[in-house]
């Protein structure tokens, strides 16, 4: 039974890394998520079999009802949930695993505090670790999705933030330590030493903004897949190991790759906020005013364009205005405009968040260009057209060095030869900095929720 | 089972796999990879429920229950996920609009 039980995970490991490959291209990507859901239900099914599972019944029926419980639930936010709410469902998700991973080392530190047996040397030290670690990305993931769904609005920060997350983190450090070198552990320490990882997970995550919680995400679930990893070793199961260590290690990349398309280093984004520096550098005079412009001129404008680039920010997620993008762009490809699609790396929550909306609403893929390709050709377009972007198209990230987001790359919407923003009001951008692309002489506001303001067009489009 | 360099080794040859496969994604799925790694690390799903179904005392059997519906909800809830980004890469772009 064991060498089956073994083989069984040993495929199951081959799955994840070639189901893993195979979502790294649009053809295969679904083909991919399901060769590794097969490999996941056929290891879910041989773990009953493990030595010692099937001793106690109740458990057996404990199992059952739980795995009941966390897949109801899951399942049926997880199908509700709307496409541009995935992202904080994704931090929920990762969370429950890196809950589930602490949990596992917790029932271990408990049976060694009971008296079973110690788990000595390198392996009580990783289930230490991989608590640590799960907890924190545990009590993370729920803070960034709080954030991110909007029941947290503000950035939380208490006096002395960092010395007070440096001191808890230290204490952590120190019960973790005790816990993981003595043979006789107390109780009371391990509930200590869990409380204070949780804690330090909330703490760390709530001075970090909106703007930047994928970033943090990603990184927690690199987090969870190392705390995965580490209660493999403790349970001598190799495809826990491999797994978690994947995931671990294409989570940190992706990570680096997300806080690179930012162009800030990881270590800004999470020990210091965007507002504290930025504060003073978006006060300074800008020239010009933000005129304004009607629906109807706006689609004369596009319409008699040779060349269009739509802009999508998040602002166009929230107002659920892709169709009527994907509407407005038909129209425009049946007059002869050529309309294409810049997306920013980091354009919406995530990167690839928008490629995936604009999908959704049907846009062609080989409409859809990035930064390096589009930026040295905005100066012969005719017409750009931001949708509920900001930063993303701020020049000031080029011109002014003082400005916080100085170095970003941004889309170059200011050299087209017009410029037409839709925006709901005239303040500021996630990060709170001025934009000054919303001043210049070639830039024209239409003011208005997106689907309305895109509707607009649509009309004005139709009646000419 | 496994023990000492055995280990090191797997973990050294996984984070090798695991930076190798995701270096080559184009930006575009950049969202569907990080769900669908999310997914895979539901696989501590084994581990819960080799914990739980070894579990004697009730607060062991509390924190293995614990440990098993999160992990469940982990793996059910990133697959959905996955599955619905996916989708809209694959079915026929036109008849959505």
């Amino acid at each position: 039974m064991d060498i089956f039980i073994q083989v069984v995970y040993f495929v199951a490991a081959i799955l994840f890394i070639l189901g893993l490959k195979k979502m790294s291209s649009p053809v295969t990507a679904a083909g991919g998520i399901a060769w590794a859901g097969v490999g996941m239900v056929a290891a879910s099914l041989v773990a009953f079999f493990e030595p010692g599972v099937f001793d106690h019944s109740s458990n057996v029926f404990l199992i059952v009802l739980a795995i009941s419980v966390g897949s109801a639930l899951a399942f049926v936010t997880a199908k509700r949930v709307e496409m541009t709410d995935m992202p904080q469902m994704i931090a929920i998700y990762n969370g429950m695993g890196g809950g589930a991973a602490a949990a596992i080392a917790a029932v271990e530190l408990v049976k060694m505090a009971g008296g079973h047996h110690a788990l000595g040397g390198t392996v009580q030290v990783l289930a230490v670790l991989g608590a640590l670690i799960g907890a924190v990305s545990f009590s993370g993931s729920a803070i960034a999705f709080a954030k991110l769904q909007g029941l947290m609005k503000k950035t939380m920060r208490l006096p002395m933030h960092m010395t007070i997350n440096l001191g808890l983190f230290a204490l952590t450090l120190v019960a973790g330590a005790i816990i993981a070198f003595s043979s006789d552990v107390s109780i009371q320490l391990v509930m200590v030493f869990f409380a204070m990882a949780l804690v330090f997970g909330v703490l760390f995550t709530t001075p970090i903004g909106g703007a930047d919680m994928p970033v943090v995400i990603s990184l927690f679930n690199a987090f969870t897949g190392l705390a995965v990893a580490f209660e493999g070793f403790v349970l001598g199961n190799a495809a826990m190991i491999i797994a978690g260590t994947v995931v671990g290690s294409a989570g940190t990349l992706l990570t680096q790759l997300m806080a690179k398309a930012m162009n800030r280093p990881i270590t800004n984004i999470l020990f210091a906020s965007f507002g504290s520096d930025g504060g003073e550098a978006a006060e300074e005079d800008i020239e010009g005013s933000m005129k304004e412009i009607q629906g109807n001129d706006a689609a004369i404008m596009m319409a008699y364009a040779e060349k269009v680039v739509i802009i999508p920010g998040y602002g166009m997620a929230v107002a659920q205005a892709q169709h009527k993008v994907q509407e407005l762009t038909q129209l425009l490809e049946d007059r002869g405009v050529t309309v294409k699609f810049a997306i920013h790396p980091v354009a919406g929550r995530m990167p690839g968040h928008m490629n995936v909306l604009l999908a959704e609403a049907g846009v062609d893929y080989d409409k859809i260009v990035d930064l390096e390709e589009i930026n040295p050709e905005f100066p012969i377009v005719d017409v750009a057209l931001v949708i509920g972007a900001n930063d993303v198209v701020n020049p000031v990230a080029r011109t002014n060095p003082d400005s916080p987001i100085y170095g970003m790359p941004v889309l170059n919407a200011d050299m087209a030869r017009n410029c037409i923003v839709i925006k709901r009001g005239k303040g500021a951008g996630f990060s709170g900095i001025e934009n000054h692309l919303f001043y210049a002489d070639n830039t024209r506001m239409l003011y208005g929720d997106g689907q309305k303001a895109v509707g607009e067009l649509v009309a004005g489009i139709k009646q000419l | 089972m496994i023990e000492g360099f055995t280990a090191l080794y797997i973990f050294m040859l996984s984070a090798f796999t695991g930076y190798e496969v995701i270096s080559r994604v184009p930006v575009i799925l950049h969202t569907p990879m990080m769900s669908g790694s999310n997914f895979i690390h539901g696989i501590v799903l084994v581990g819960a429920i080799v914990v739980l179904g070894g579990a004697e005392s009730n607060l062991e059997k509390v924190l293995g229950f614990i440990a098993v519906a999160l992990a469940a909800g982990n793996a059910v809830g990133g697959y959905v996920a996955t599955v619905r980004m996916l989708e809209m890469f694959t079915t026929g772009n036109k008849k959505a609009a």
